[in-house]
């Protein structure tokens, strides 16, 4: 596809997914060239035959075929043993912790709410961060700081029942009561509310505009996930500026009917990731856009029987034709001398991930993001200019 | 007999915004031929009143009643917000629902769910120690924090230290020792069916205690020691000082703004201990209270309270036969609360957190979308009773009359001749035109659509 020479330099675009629930790292990056993974996983294994093989020791979930295609190209960095401090088993102090980076304190602020202040200082584009999902995750929250909420992109936008004029009067007063001329008696919360309101508006006809002439060949799968994931791509080829998008793939939570449950949720992971680079290349919109899987933690080594409870340890992937793909840190030691009340030593804090992306791909000073300073992974991402 | 004693009609909107779901003026002018502080026991001492009878709703929404979808209860609890003579108790089981936050996404089952609600609206406003119990014998929460793994041979500590952190104390007022003491107690606390649904359907689930699988030995909690069971441990949790500011905190939070005062805190601390740890009495000092009375519109209106105003606004679903109650239940999940479904341990985050762009939109949406609809009773009653007024409003007139209305509303200066302005202040409405009707709605929509519409 012949690029305009006129076109604007491409900005660095970062895409988080998260896996809530708590995704089994070990049946994930399965490590089925180590006896002791059969020791412990009795029922809840994957025989050495079905394993998408990397090198021997490790290889990937059957149903990560697409992701397989991506790593053989050299496309997918995965980090092994990735964690926090002190790990809390809790699904919601976890998540919490990789929202905020913060494991100490219990705080509100999200460290990709302060990303996108960095990035936009001045709040000139509200689409600065836009994420697809169920509500506003705690990660890109930051008092004063806009982000952009989508359930779907479908029919999204404010009094959309009204029409003609009577919609464009009644968003014209909107509009007006949102930013009044002198604040009133307003308490902070209805300045929140109003800045949210101008935020929404300013958003939904940003989104609406730009995402109109979308057409695509890539024909997503019908669920939320996907349908995310497809939002995000019709909001990037827009080119309205967006840098931080965050999408959501629930029900990792498998203390039963473990590979059932993860055979459709991987699948699921791994067509959507590919349906979205796909469609991405074919926008000539690939290049400038990495995703990071996450999940808020990894699960115990040994099975329940038919599942596997809350663990420590993980996994997270960094995703993109700039990553430098490949096996990062050490998969964590199934030694049960080794094991952490039950599950795998992280070896890794997760904060040394953000700080790379930060640094490396999005060209932010990452310490005052993250709270500390993190040692990063060198070479794992090639920056874009 | 007293004489009935006339109350300002924006204080009785006040108390049945926070007490109740709200209601349309032609209702609180009914209410306000009686005090304040009648109106207060009214709601307060709920035995004074039935609860709905829903058997019209089951035999009409059977997708519902059987409790055999996942949102099941959720779309039923709608209904009984719209409809039930007891709105504080509804308003209670929602406060508990919120810091108890049990999920269905985890515990599955939605008999079981119906049972941990229905046991949040028997005891919600009963004694605290008895809340507990109940709460501690929950199939819903037993599953939820994992409590039938709880065993005397390997204790699981989840439920013991939620119960200190989470449902009473709080975090820095008890030790490890407490928690891994309260974790002993509790062990062998279980249910008798796990809840999967397969093979056989959903089925009923039942608190067990199984005498063989506790833990039995000498427990220390807070320098006490002895062989504990978990009624022991709530004995001596619904004593501490913590759990008096943990509940006063609870009911302030919800009822009167989003940040705590820290006299109030102590003063329904102590309504909490005089009482010997009884809800009702601390709802009634509460709402008696002058903080109560002035602190208009300082919260953030939670999403299902939002969709219930509108309804009772809008006069919609008072009776069964109408469809569409599952859509009640889509739009409050997509304003940012999905009944039955917490998104975290903590509950749902409140207050200014309530508002993202895309809940705020929704809001939005559904309060224009709503009072708009002219077929609906409570509309054609608001309308009508705005052409009662006279045969021609002024601008000023109609804004005023219509902010009235919708449940004496209050609109920052500003904002009022930024409406007015919008609408032409020297236009002159006919009442007893064909269009008022649109135009009147029109007005309610624009009011809906404001930030301070918002607020509660």
């Amino acid at each position: 596809m012949p690029t305009a020479p006129t076109a604007p330099a491409k900005q660095p675009v970062f895409v988080v997914v998260q896996l809530s629930g708590g995704n089994d790292f070990m049946n994930t990056l399965i490590p089925h060239g180590n006896p002791l993974y059969y020791d412990f996983r009795k029922t809840v294994d994957v025989s050495e035959d079905q394993v998408l093989d990397i090198d021997g020791s490790v290889g990937l979930y059957p149903k990560l075929t697409h992701l397989k295609e991506m790593y053989d190209a050299g496309n997918v960095a995965i980090i092994q043993g990735i964690g926090y401090p002190d790990p809390d088993r809790s699904h919601f102090r976890s998540m919490d912790i990789w929202h905020t980076a913060e494991p100490h304190e219990v705080i509100s602020e999200g460290w990709l709410g302060r990303t996108i202040r960095e990035l936009d200082p001045q709040k000139q584009n509200v689409c600065t961060g836009v994420s697809f999902g169920q509500g506003l995750p705690r990660a890109m929250y930051l008092g004063g700081t806009p982000a952009i909420s989508v359930a779907q992109l479908e029919g999204y936008g404010l009094l959309t029942s009204l029409a003609g004029k009577e919609q464009r009067r009644a968003l014209n007063l909107f509009h007006r009561m949102y930013t009044p001329e002198e604040i009133g008696e307003a308490s902070m919360v209805l300045e929140h509310v109003s800045n949210t309101g101008i935020d929404a508006m300013t958003g939904a006809d940003m989104l609406k505009a730009g995402t109109a002439d979308y057409t695509s060949t890539v024909e997503y799968a019908d669920d939320p996930f996907s349908q995310s994931l497809k939002g995000i791509a019709q909001v990037h080829t827009a080119n309205i500026g967006t840098r931080i998008f965050y999408a959501q793939l629930g029900g990792f939570d498998t203390h039963g009917a473990q590979i059932a449950t993860q055979d459709m949720l991987l699948a699921n992971l791994s067509r959507g990731l590919n349906d979205f680079f796909a469609d991405l290349r074919e926008h000539n919109a690939a290049e400038e856009v990495v995703v990071m899987v996450f999940s808020e933690f990894g699960r115990r080594i040994r099975d329940n029987g038919n599942g596997t409870d809350h663990g420590s340890g993980g996994g997270a992937f960094l995703i993109g034709d700039r990553v430098n793909g490949g096996l990062y840190a050490e998969y964590p030691s199934l030694d049960p001398k080794d094991h952490l009340s039950g599950d795998m030593h992280f070896n890794n804090d997760f904060r040394s991930l953000y700080s790379t992306v930060l640094d490396d791909w999005l060209g932010i000073a990452p310490d005052p993001i993250v709270n500390g300073h993190f040692e990063q992974f060198e070479g794992l991402i090639t920056s874009l200019n | 007999m007293t004489t009935a004693t006339r109350t300002d009609v924006s204080l009785v909107a006040h108390l049945m915004r926070r007490a109740a779901f709200g209601a349309p003026a032609w209702q609180l002018e009914q209410l306000a031929e009686t005090s304040y502080e009648e109106l207060v026991e009214n709601l307060v001492a709920i035995d004074r009143h039935e609860r709905p009878v829903e058997d019209l709703f089951d035999r009409f929404h059977l997708d519902f009643a059987d409790e055999e979808r996942g949102n099941a209860s959720g779309v039923r609890w709608f209904y009984r917000m719209v409809n039930t003579a007891r709105p504080l108790e509804e308003n209670v089981a929602l406060m508990w629902h919120n810091r108890f936050a049990t999920a269905a996404s985890k515990v599955n089952n939605s008999r079981a769910m119906a049972v941990h609600m229905n046991m949040l609206r028997d005891n919600g406003m009963g004694n605290y120690r008895t809340l507990l119990q109940k709460l501690s014998r929950d199939p819903a929460m037993i599953w939820w924090l994992d409590q039938q793994t709880n065993h005397g041979e390997a204790v699981n500590e989840n439920y013991g230290r939620e119960l200190l952190e989470l449902f009473s104390m709080g975090r820095g007022n008890y030790s490890e020792t407490e928690v891994r003491s309260a974790a002993e107690a509790f062990s062998g606390w279980t249910i008798d069916q796990t809840i999967p649904r397969y093979p056989n359907g959903w089925y009923d689930t039942n608190f067990v205690y199984r005498e063989d699988d506790h833990y039995h030995a000498d427990k220390e909690f807070f320098g006490e020691k002895g062989n504990f069971n978990g009624d022991d441990i709530i004995d001596r949790i619904v004593t501490q000082p913590a759990t008096g500011r943990f509940v006063a905190t609870t009911l302030y939070r919800f009822f009167v703004a989003d940040k705590p005062d820290g006299e109030a805190i102590e003063e329904l601390s102590d309504v909490y201990f005089r009482s010997n740890y009884e809800i009702s009495e601390m709802l009634r000092a509460l709402f008696l209270s002058d903080r109560f009375k002035n602190a208009r519109f300082e919260t953030v209106r939670w999403p299902a309270k939002h969709v219930a105003y509108l309804m009772k606004l809008t006069g919609e679903h008072t009776d069964p036969y109408q469809p569409g109650l599952t859509v009640l239940e889509a739009k409050s999940l997509a304003m940012g609360q999905q009944l039955l479904n917490p998104p975290t341990v903590e509950g749902w985050h409140t207050g200014r957190e309530w508002i993202d762009s895309a809940f705020l939109i929704e809001r939005v949406n559904f309060a224009a979308d709503r009072l708009a609809n002219l077929e609906a009773p409570g509309v054609q009653k608001m309308v009508e009773r705005l052409r009662e007024r006279g045969p021609s409003l002024s601008a000023e007139e109609l804004l005023d009359a219509a902010l009235y209305e919708l449940g004496c509303l209050e609109m920052r200066d500003v904002i009022r001749d930024t409406v007015l302005e919008e609408v032409g202040e020297d236009r002159v409405f006919d009442t007893a035109s064909a269009g008022f009707g649109r135009e009147a709605t029109t007005m309610f929509q624009f009011i809906s659509s404001s930030p301070d519409f918002q607020l509660a």
